[in-house]
Protein backbone atom coordinates (compact mmCIF):
# COMPACT_ATOMS: atom_id res chain seq x y z
CA UNK A 1 0.00 0.00 0.00
CA UNK A 2 1.39 3.63 -0.87
CA UNK A 3 1.95 6.22 0.72
CA UNK A 4 -1.46 8.78 0.57
CA UNK A 5 -2.25 11.86 2.32
CA UNK A 6 -5.08 11.39 5.00
CA UNK A 7 -7.66 14.18 3.66
CA UNK A 8 -7.47 13.15 0.17
CA UNK A 9 -10.66 11.54 -0.97
CA UNK A 10 -10.63 10.11 -4.59
CA UNK A 11 -13.78 8.18 -4.41
CA UNK A 12 -15.69 11.46 -3.39
CA UNK A 13 -14.26 13.78 -5.35
CA UNK A 14 -15.79 11.18 -8.20
CA UNK A 15 -18.86 10.86 -6.44
CA UNK A 16 -19.10 14.64 -6.42
CA UNK A 17 -18.73 14.66 -9.73
CA UNK A 18 -20.95 12.09 -10.86
CA UNK A 19 -23.88 13.96 -8.68
CA UNK A 20 -23.25 16.69 -10.60
CA UNK A 21 -23.41 15.00 -13.78
CA UNK A 22 -27.27 13.80 -13.14
CA UNK A 23 -28.23 17.32 -12.43
CA UNK A 24 -26.68 18.35 -16.01
CA UNK A 25 -28.49 15.43 -17.30
CA UNK A 26 -31.50 16.08 -15.72
CA UNK A 27 -31.24 20.22 -16.72
CA UNK A 28 -30.64 18.62 -20.61
CA UNK A 29 -33.54 16.19 -19.84
CA UNK A 30 -36.03 18.56 -19.46
CA UNK A 31 -35.08 20.39 -22.47
CA UNK A 32 -35.39 17.09 -24.46
CA UNK A 33 -38.61 16.59 -22.94
CA UNK A 34 -40.15 20.11 -24.58
CA UNK A 35 -38.46 19.14 -27.55
CA UNK A 36 -40.84 15.53 -27.63
CA UNK A 37 -43.95 17.13 -26.72
CA UNK A 38 -43.36 20.06 -29.27
CA UNK A 39 -42.84 17.72 -31.85
CA UNK A 40 -45.61 15.99 -31.28
CA UNK A 41 -47.80 18.62 -31.37
CA UNK A 42 -46.36 20.25 -34.54
CA UNK A 43 -44.88 17.41 -36.43
CA UNK A 44 -45.44 19.13 -39.88
CA UNK A 45 -43.25 22.39 -38.68
CA UNK A 46 -40.51 20.37 -37.13
CA UNK A 47 -40.08 18.27 -39.85
CA UNK A 48 -39.67 21.01 -42.50
CA UNK A 49 -37.57 23.29 -40.02
CA UNK A 50 -35.18 20.57 -39.57
CA UNK A 51 -34.21 19.51 -43.05
CA UNK A 52 -33.09 23.45 -42.84
CA UNK A 53 -29.96 21.94 -40.52
CA UNK A 54 -27.22 20.68 -42.32
CA UNK A 55 -26.39 17.32 -41.78
CA UNK A 56 -22.79 17.28 -42.92
CA UNK A 57 -21.87 19.51 -40.52
CA UNK A 58 -23.46 17.91 -37.30
CA UNK A 59 -21.94 14.57 -38.61
CA UNK A 60 -18.63 16.11 -38.65
CA UNK A 61 -19.29 17.30 -35.66
CA UNK A 62 -20.39 13.89 -33.99
CA UNK A 63 -17.37 12.14 -34.90
CA UNK A 64 -15.18 15.43 -33.63
CA UNK A 65 -16.77 14.91 -30.40
CA UNK A 66 -16.07 11.05 -30.58
CA UNK A 67 -12.74 11.26 -31.09
CA UNK A 68 -11.99 13.74 -28.68
CA UNK A 69 -14.23 11.42 -26.27
CA UNK A 70 -11.46 8.30 -26.81
CA UNK A 71 -8.13 11.02 -26.44
CA UNK A 72 -9.46 11.41 -23.21
CA UNK A 73 -10.30 8.76 -22.11
CA UNK A 74 -6.90 7.22 -23.72
CA UNK A 75 -5.02 10.36 -21.58
CA UNK A 76 -5.83 9.02 -18.35
CA UNK A 77 -4.44 5.79 -19.56
CA UNK A 78 -1.58 7.64 -20.09
CA UNK A 79 -1.17 9.22 -17.11
CA UNK A 80 -1.70 5.92 -15.18
CA UNK A 81 1.14 4.58 -17.32
CA UNK A 82 3.28 7.73 -16.54
CA UNK A 83 3.80 8.53 -20.16
CA UNK A 84 3.62 12.21 -19.70
CA UNK A 85 4.41 12.92 -23.14
CA UNK A 86 1.54 10.74 -25.13
CA UNK A 87 -1.36 12.36 -22.09
CA UNK A 88 0.33 15.50 -23.40
CA UNK A 89 -0.29 15.13 -27.27
CA UNK A 90 -4.01 13.13 -26.65
CA UNK A 91 -4.92 16.47 -24.70
CA UNK A 92 -3.89 18.65 -27.00
CA UNK A 93 -5.70 16.44 -30.03
CA UNK A 94 -8.90 16.91 -27.78
CA UNK A 95 -8.73 20.63 -27.57
CA UNK A 96 -8.02 20.82 -31.14
CA UNK A 97 -10.94 18.88 -31.46
CA UNK A 98 -12.94 21.64 -29.50
CA UNK A 99 -11.48 24.07 -31.52
CA UNK A 100 -12.81 22.22 -35.12
CA UNK A 101 -16.28 21.98 -33.20
CA UNK A 102 -16.69 25.65 -32.18
CA UNK A 103 -15.28 26.69 -35.76
CA UNK A 104 -17.94 24.42 -37.83
CA UNK A 105 -20.76 25.82 -34.92
CA UNK A 106 -19.23 29.17 -35.83
CA UNK A 107 -19.93 28.60 -39.86
CA UNK A 108 -23.59 26.28 -39.19
CA UNK A 109 -25.05 29.35 -36.66
CA UNK A 110 -23.42 32.26 -39.14
CA UNK A 111 -25.17 30.87 -41.86
CA UNK A 112 -28.52 30.37 -40.22
CA UNK A 113 -28.35 33.77 -39.00
CA UNK A 114 -27.32 34.96 -42.12
CA UNK A 115 -30.80 33.31 -43.52
CA UNK A 116 -32.56 35.12 -40.96
CA UNK A 117 -33.07 32.06 -38.95
CA UNK A 118 -32.69 33.05 -35.23
CA UNK A 119 -35.13 33.45 -32.77
CA UNK A 120 -36.84 36.41 -33.27
CA UNK A 121 -35.77 37.73 -36.55
CA UNK A 122 -38.67 39.64 -38.76
CA UNK A 123 -38.52 36.27 -40.71
CA UNK A 124 -39.11 34.00 -37.84
CA UNK A 125 -41.98 36.43 -36.93
CA UNK A 126 -43.83 35.26 -39.51
CA UNK A 127 -43.27 31.47 -39.89
CA UNK A 128 -45.47 29.43 -38.55
CA UNK A 129 -45.60 28.83 -34.77
CA UNK A 130 -43.73 25.47 -35.08
CA UNK A 131 -40.92 26.75 -36.40
CA UNK A 132 -40.49 29.07 -34.13
CA UNK A 133 -40.17 26.28 -31.59
CA UNK A 134 -38.08 24.43 -33.58
CA UNK A 135 -35.40 27.17 -34.26
CA UNK A 136 -36.30 28.48 -30.82
CA UNK A 137 -35.26 25.05 -29.24
CA UNK A 138 -31.99 24.36 -32.26
CA UNK A 139 -30.27 27.61 -30.89
CA UNK A 140 -30.88 26.70 -27.22
CA UNK A 141 -29.97 23.59 -26.69
CA UNK A 142 -27.36 23.59 -28.91
CA UNK A 143 -25.95 27.37 -27.36
CA UNK A 144 -26.01 25.32 -23.83
CA UNK A 145 -24.10 22.37 -25.24
CA UNK A 146 -21.90 24.83 -26.75
CA UNK A 147 -21.50 26.56 -23.42
CA UNK A 148 -20.46 23.09 -21.59
CA UNK A 149 -17.74 22.61 -24.21
CA UNK A 150 -16.21 25.43 -23.90
CA UNK A 151 -16.32 24.91 -19.87
CA UNK A 152 -14.94 21.10 -20.55
CA UNK A 153 -11.95 22.62 -22.43
CA UNK A 154 -11.04 25.09 -20.09
CA UNK A 155 -11.33 22.42 -17.48
CA UNK A 156 -9.29 20.19 -19.69
CA UNK A 157 -6.61 22.78 -20.29
CA UNK A 158 -5.91 23.21 -16.80
CA UNK A 159 -5.15 19.36 -16.67
CA UNK A 160 -2.97 19.75 -19.01
CA UNK A 161 -1.21 22.55 -17.50
CA UNK A 162 -0.75 20.15 -14.20
CA UNK A 163 0.27 17.30 -16.07
CA UNK A 164 2.81 19.45 -17.36
CA UNK A 165 4.19 20.50 -13.95
CA UNK A 166 3.48 17.39 -12.29
CA UNK A 167 0.95 18.40 -10.65
CA UNK A 168 -1.37 15.64 -12.28
CA UNK A 169 0.65 12.65 -12.23
CA UNK A 170 -0.22 8.49 -11.76
CA UNK A 171 -0.83 8.90 -8.06
CA UNK A 172 -2.84 12.31 -8.42
CA UNK A 173 -5.03 12.01 -11.39
CA UNK A 174 -8.80 12.52 -10.05
CA UNK A 175 -8.82 16.16 -11.78
CA UNK A 176 -8.12 14.70 -15.01
CA UNK A 177 -10.90 11.82 -14.20
CA UNK A 178 -13.12 14.15 -13.78
CA UNK A 179 -12.42 16.44 -16.51
CA UNK A 180 -12.77 13.49 -18.97
CA UNK A 181 -16.18 12.37 -17.20
CA UNK A 182 -17.04 16.39 -18.22
CA UNK A 183 -16.19 16.15 -21.39
CA UNK A 184 -17.91 12.93 -21.59
CA UNK A 185 -21.22 14.33 -20.64
CA UNK A 186 -20.52 16.78 -23.52
CA UNK A 187 -20.12 14.09 -25.86
CA UNK A 188 -23.46 12.16 -24.61
CA UNK A 189 -25.75 15.02 -25.28
CA UNK A 190 -24.48 15.59 -28.57
CA UNK A 191 -25.40 11.69 -28.80
CA UNK A 192 -28.99 12.98 -28.77
CA UNK A 193 -28.89 16.22 -30.29
CA UNK A 194 -27.73 15.35 -33.27
CA UNK A 195 -30.73 12.84 -34.46
CA UNK A 196 -33.03 14.72 -32.66
CA UNK A 197 -32.34 17.94 -33.97
CA UNK A 198 -30.68 16.91 -37.34
CA UNK A 199 -31.94 13.41 -38.32
CA UNK A 200 -35.26 12.97 -37.73
CA UNK A 201 -36.89 14.87 -40.70
CA UNK B 1 -8.73 6.49 0.53
CA UNK B 2 -7.05 5.29 -2.79
CA UNK B 3 -6.19 2.04 -2.00
CA UNK B 4 -8.21 0.69 -5.00
CA UNK B 5 -6.47 -1.07 -7.77
CA UNK B 6 -5.70 0.47 -10.23
CA UNK B 7 -7.27 -0.25 -13.51
CA UNK B 8 -5.51 0.78 -16.92
CA UNK B 9 -7.30 0.66 -19.59
CA UNK B 10 -5.35 -0.08 -22.98
CA UNK B 11 -5.07 2.31 -25.81
CA UNK B 12 -6.85 -0.65 -28.31
CA UNK B 13 -9.75 -1.41 -26.63
CA UNK B 14 -10.93 2.73 -26.78
CA UNK B 15 -9.77 2.51 -30.41
CA UNK B 16 -12.73 -0.16 -30.89
CA UNK B 17 -14.76 1.27 -29.07
CA UNK B 18 -14.59 4.49 -31.37
CA UNK B 19 -15.01 2.63 -34.40
CA UNK B 20 -17.73 0.94 -33.04
CA UNK B 21 -19.46 4.45 -32.09
CA UNK B 22 -18.86 5.31 -35.12
CA UNK B 23 -20.29 2.37 -37.31
CA UNK B 24 -23.17 3.33 -35.05
CA UNK B 25 -22.99 7.13 -36.32
CA UNK B 26 -23.25 6.10 -39.85
CA UNK B 27 -26.02 3.72 -39.45
CA UNK B 28 -27.96 6.84 -37.87
CA UNK B 29 -27.23 8.76 -40.70
CA UNK B 30 -28.18 6.79 -43.04
CA UNK B 31 -31.41 5.06 -41.39
CA UNK B 32 -33.45 7.79 -42.41
CA UNK B 33 -33.28 7.72 -45.63
CA UNK B 34 -34.38 4.27 -46.08
CA UNK B 35 -38.07 5.55 -45.43
CA UNK B 36 -39.28 3.71 -42.65
CA UNK B 37 -41.40 6.68 -41.55
CA UNK B 38 -43.34 5.46 -38.66
CA UNK B 39 -39.65 3.43 -37.24
CA UNK B 40 -37.23 6.33 -38.01
CA UNK B 41 -37.92 8.07 -34.62
CA UNK B 42 -37.59 4.81 -32.72
CA UNK B 43 -34.45 3.84 -34.26
CA UNK B 44 -32.70 6.73 -34.16
CA UNK B 45 -33.44 6.40 -30.13
CA UNK B 46 -32.32 2.97 -30.22
CA UNK B 47 -28.77 3.96 -31.71
CA UNK B 48 -28.36 7.17 -29.43
CA UNK B 49 -29.57 5.07 -26.21
CA UNK B 50 -27.32 2.18 -27.35
CA UNK B 51 -24.14 4.75 -28.01
CA UNK B 52 -24.76 6.61 -24.69
CA UNK B 53 -24.86 2.91 -23.32
CA UNK B 54 -21.01 1.91 -24.58
CA UNK B 55 -19.91 5.72 -23.54
CA UNK B 56 -21.04 4.97 -20.34
CA UNK B 57 -19.78 1.71 -19.85
CA UNK B 58 -16.29 2.17 -21.65
CA UNK B 59 -15.52 5.91 -21.72
CA UNK B 60 -16.93 6.81 -18.31
CA UNK B 61 -15.31 4.10 -16.76
CA UNK B 62 -18.81 2.55 -15.23
CA UNK B 63 -17.37 -1.02 -16.26
CA UNK B 64 -14.81 -0.90 -13.72
CA UNK B 65 -16.41 1.47 -10.95
CA UNK B 66 -17.70 0.55 -7.66
CA UNK B 67 -21.48 -0.69 -7.70
CA UNK B 68 -22.48 2.44 -5.85
CA UNK B 69 -22.19 4.57 -8.32
CA UNK B 70 -23.90 2.07 -10.87
CA UNK B 71 -26.77 2.24 -8.87
CA UNK B 72 -27.40 5.67 -8.44
CA UNK B 73 -26.67 6.27 -12.99
CA UNK B 74 -29.40 3.23 -13.28
CA UNK B 75 -31.39 5.21 -10.51
CA UNK B 76 -31.53 8.72 -12.47
CA UNK B 77 -32.09 7.55 -15.34
CA UNK B 78 -34.59 5.32 -14.07
CA UNK B 79 -36.49 8.85 -12.46
CA UNK B 80 -35.71 10.31 -15.87
CA UNK B 81 -37.54 7.38 -17.61
CA UNK B 82 -40.28 7.73 -15.32
CA UNK B 83 -40.92 11.74 -16.08
CA UNK B 84 -41.07 11.25 -19.81
CA UNK B 85 -43.84 8.02 -19.64
CA UNK B 86 -45.68 10.60 -16.88
CA UNK B 87 -45.45 13.77 -19.10
CA UNK B 88 -46.49 11.97 -22.03
CA UNK B 89 -49.17 10.18 -20.28
CA UNK B 90 -50.96 13.46 -19.25
CA UNK B 91 -50.15 15.41 -22.20
CA UNK B 92 -52.02 12.44 -24.18
CA UNK B 93 -54.82 11.76 -22.29
CA UNK B 94 -55.43 15.31 -21.27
Amino acid sequence: MEHTEPDRDDIGAKLGMWVFIFTEILLFGGLFLVYAIMRHRYPEDFHLASRQLNTFIGALNTLVLLVSSMTVAMSISAVQKKDKRMATILLLITLLCAVIFLVNKYFEWGHKISLSLYPGSDLMMQLKHGYILFFSLYFFMTGLHLLHLIIGAIILGVALAKIRLGLINDQHYVLLENGGLYWHLVDLIWIFLFPLLYLIT
Amino acid sequence: MTTEEKHITSYSLYARVLIILMVLTAITITAPSLNLTAFTILIALVIASTKAGIVLTYFMHLKIENTLLRIMVIMVLGIYGSVIILTFADYIYR
